[in-house]
């Protein structure tokens, strides 16, 4: 018929109308595939081999032998993880510390993202601008910052000292204290942008009517504010507390010998050992153990989103 | 003022009981004395004074910023005043936060606790209270009869209706019997259809508890179903305060007039005036119009005479009496409502005047179309003459 007759527009037209959906939904499945899950495999492949001196610096999983491919499962890693007691005090180490800094960021972040959530038009720009402008600066910049404040021979150390409240120099630095001012430091904008975001769009006219009901204004906070801000609070405590997990540089440069985390481990293990196995398998069980928090937070944001409408 | 003395003295006789307000002994159960607030430069409530008896429904009309809200807001305890004095009950309200004050508010957003049941919502300021779990129960249960809502009370507040809501929110500001229940657009979010309705349910509720209500609204209409007095607010003052009928008949300015219903205001001076008539010469209308009471003021003085549209007769043929009271022209627009026309008729001095007829019998065609040359007159009778 007049399919003849189409132009080269007009057909890709109507094939854009039968699978364009399909086209713009499969670009991020397709980036995620790439750079997410090929990754994954790659690792999850790794560490199920057995470390040796070669190049790569394991034993390859599949082998051709008399024309059929066998596969070497090593099961090994995982079970080491499980012998070796530093692998486990390092897991807990870094959830215990990732769950007091996410604590303490929530402590502070939420007077702040409330303050800002109630300024007055210009001002809340303001405010929020200076919530974001320290991301414009190198976060490993901002850490080293933090070496010369908490040194020996520090900031803080020479103005106690200049001052005569103390007479011998405070040890902040290479202690689990300065582990956790700067998680603390870095994650704050992560925890105040939800907060914020969830507190603005709550109608002052509910704490008004708490109020009106008779609740003194810390009652009426307590009861109306703070359980509405509730998928803030979540949503702030999962974006800190996930990264902080497997936290490096932080503990690195600011933590002591002692201020053990799962991030050095790994670290350690690849670089220092030489060890891709073992390393593999400590990130992927360390995959593992974010895993459930995000899927219950995704199960959270799902079950809100159903709420609202 | 302009408003016949003799005219409200003959309107009934328990005024005392009835009109509160008419009784110099009456004592005001709400007393605002010589409020203002300012926001910055800003006066959105300019020395406001106003007295509100008791089991009164009581409304706030005007437009919008004309301070209607920041009045409610200062008897609920949002907002201190900048200068002046409010009491309730006689109890000066100075530094009473919204928490101890005995008003309950009904939000214009009703403002339902989202994460509490309908149940909860009602109940929270009686748990507030420290009340006996079995006595909320029992009030919150009556209370959710009164508004009909018995069915919905495990409901969450997304789950219902915007007439629901209102009824839920009406019923937790009630619940605590407040000596005051303020109500901030109370019909505001309903549908023209739900709004008739709930109207006339809120008045019979109001009867029913006896609270005192306070209610802030900008429909007119609203207003003059529901109040017993309004007060008309334009920029942080008080125009006029009176019962819907004063207000419409008697009203005491050109601002009063518009925004109570419809009106033809037509400028002009007086020329002729005794204890018993007033004549008022009007190039605008382009005719002499005869009043038939005195009006106060000096020859040669402008004035606005206020016509309502359904006071005005229409006619193809003139008037036997054509001195005074009217006008001809050409119709120019015409609406026909159902139940009643209104015609837009074009006078010769270029004034264009509103009609509205009552089609009380069934006609075979329009009485009038574009472009046909009427006459509109009117009685002695059926202005007001107003001189702000």
């Amino acid at each position: 018929m007049s399919s003849d007759k189409l132009t080269i527009k007009q057909r890709f037209d109507r094939w854009m109308i039968k699978h364009g959906r399909v086209l713009v939904i499969g670009i991020p499945y397709f980036w995620l595939f790439l750079f997410f899950l090929v990754p994954f495999l790659i690792v999850l492949k790794i560490s199920f081999s057995v470390a040796e001196y070669a190049q790569p610096p394991y034993t390859p999983l599949f082998e051709w032998i008399d024309e059929g491919i066998a596969i070497t499962l090593n099961f090994g890693n995982y079970l080491f993880l499980l012998s070796d007691s530093l692998y486990a005090t390092a897991y807990l180490n870094s959830i215990r510390i990732a769950a007091i800094s996410t604590i303490i960021t929530l402590l502070i972040g939420y007077p702040m993202a409330y303050g800002i959530a109630r300024a007055q038009g210009s001002m809340r720009s303001v405010l929020l601008m200076l919530v974001i402008l320290p991301f414009w600066t190198s976060f490993l910049i901002r850490v080293y910052a933090w070496i010369g404040i908490l040194d020996r021979e520090g900031l803080i150390n020479a103005f106690l000292l200049w001052a005569g409240i103390i007479s011998e120099p405070l040890i902040m630095r290479q202690t689990e204290f300065a582990v956790y001012v700067g998680i603390v430091y870095t994650y704050l904008p992560f925890m105040i942008l939800p907060l914020y975001s969830t507190l603005e769009k709550m109608d002052v006219s509910l704490v008004e009517a708490a109020l009106d009901l008779g609740c003194k204004p810390w009652q009426a906070f307590a009861k109306i504010t703070l359980p509405l801000s509730m998928p803030g609070i979540l949503a702030g405590s999962l974006l800190v507390f996930i990264p902080a997990v497997g936290e490096f540089v932080i503990p690195e440069l600011l933590g002591g010998p002692n201020t053990l985390m799962i991030g050095r481990t790994l670290w350690n293990e690849f670089f220092a050992n030489r060890d891709w196995p073992i390393a593999s398998a400590v990130a992927i069980a360390m995959l593992i153990f974010l895993v459930v928090p995000i899927m219950w937070f995704q199960h959270i944001q799902t079950k809100q989103e159903e709420g609202q409408q | 003022m302009l408003v016949s003395e003799a005219v409200l003295e003959h309107v009934h006789e328990d005024v005392h009981k009835t009109q509160p307000w008419n009784n110099p002994d009456a004592v005001p159960y709400i007393r605002f004395e010589n409020v203002t607030k300012k926001f910055g430069d800003f006066y959105a409530v300019d020395d406001v004074s106003l007295d509100i008896y008791r089991h009164e429904l009581f409304a706030l009309l005007g437009g919008s910023g004309c301070g209607k809200t920041t009045l409610l807001r200062m008897l609920a305890g949002f907002e201190e005043p900048t200068s002046g004095k409010i009491y309730i009950d006689g109890v000066d309200m100075a530094g009473v936060p919204a928490y101890e004050r005995p008003t309950n508010m009904m939000f214009q957003s009703y403002a339902l606790f989202p994460h509490m049941s309908v149940e909860q919502n009602v109940a929270f300021g009686l748990v507030q209270d420290g009340v006996s779990r079995s006595e909320i129960k029992e009030l919150v249960a009556e209370m959710l009869g009164l508004v009909q809502m018995s069915k919905f009370a495990k409901r969450k507040p997304h789950q219902l209706s915007g007439g629901q809501r209102q009824r839920v929110a009406l019923a937790r500001s009630l619940v605590k019997r407040p000596k005051v229940l303020l109500l901030d657009e109370p019909l505001g979010a309903l549908d023209k259809k739900l709004r008739e309705q709930t109207q006339f349910e809120l008045v019979n509720i109001q009867e029913k508890v006896g609270t005192t209500f306070v209610m802030v609204t900008h429909d007119q209409e609203e207003a003059m179903t529901m109040a017993s007095r309004i007060a008309v607010m334009n920029e942080g003052v008080i125009n006029q305060i009176g019962t819907p009928f004063e207000l419409y008949e008697y009203p005491n300015s050109r601002y009063t007039a518009n925004f109570l219903g419809q009106v033809n205001l037509i400028e002009g001076v007086l020329v002729d005036d005794d204890e018993k008539y007033a004549v008022i010469k009007s190039e605008e209308a382009g005719c002499d119009i005869y009043i038939d009471h005195a009006v106060q003021g000096h020859q040669s003085m402008t004035f606005w005479v206020a016509l309502r549209p359904e006071r005005l007769r229409i006619t193809k043929q003139a008037p036997s009496e054509t001195k005074y009271n009217c006008v001809s022209g050409k119709v120019e627009e015409i609406g026909y409502l159902g139940g009643i026309s209104t015609y837009h008729v074009r006078l010769e001095s270029g004034k264009r005047i509103k009609v509205t007829e009552p089609n009380s019998t069934r006609q075979i065609e329009p009485r009038y179309t574009w472009e046909d040359p009427v006459w509109v007159s009117w009685e002695a009778g059926a202005a007001s003459v107003l001189n702000k």
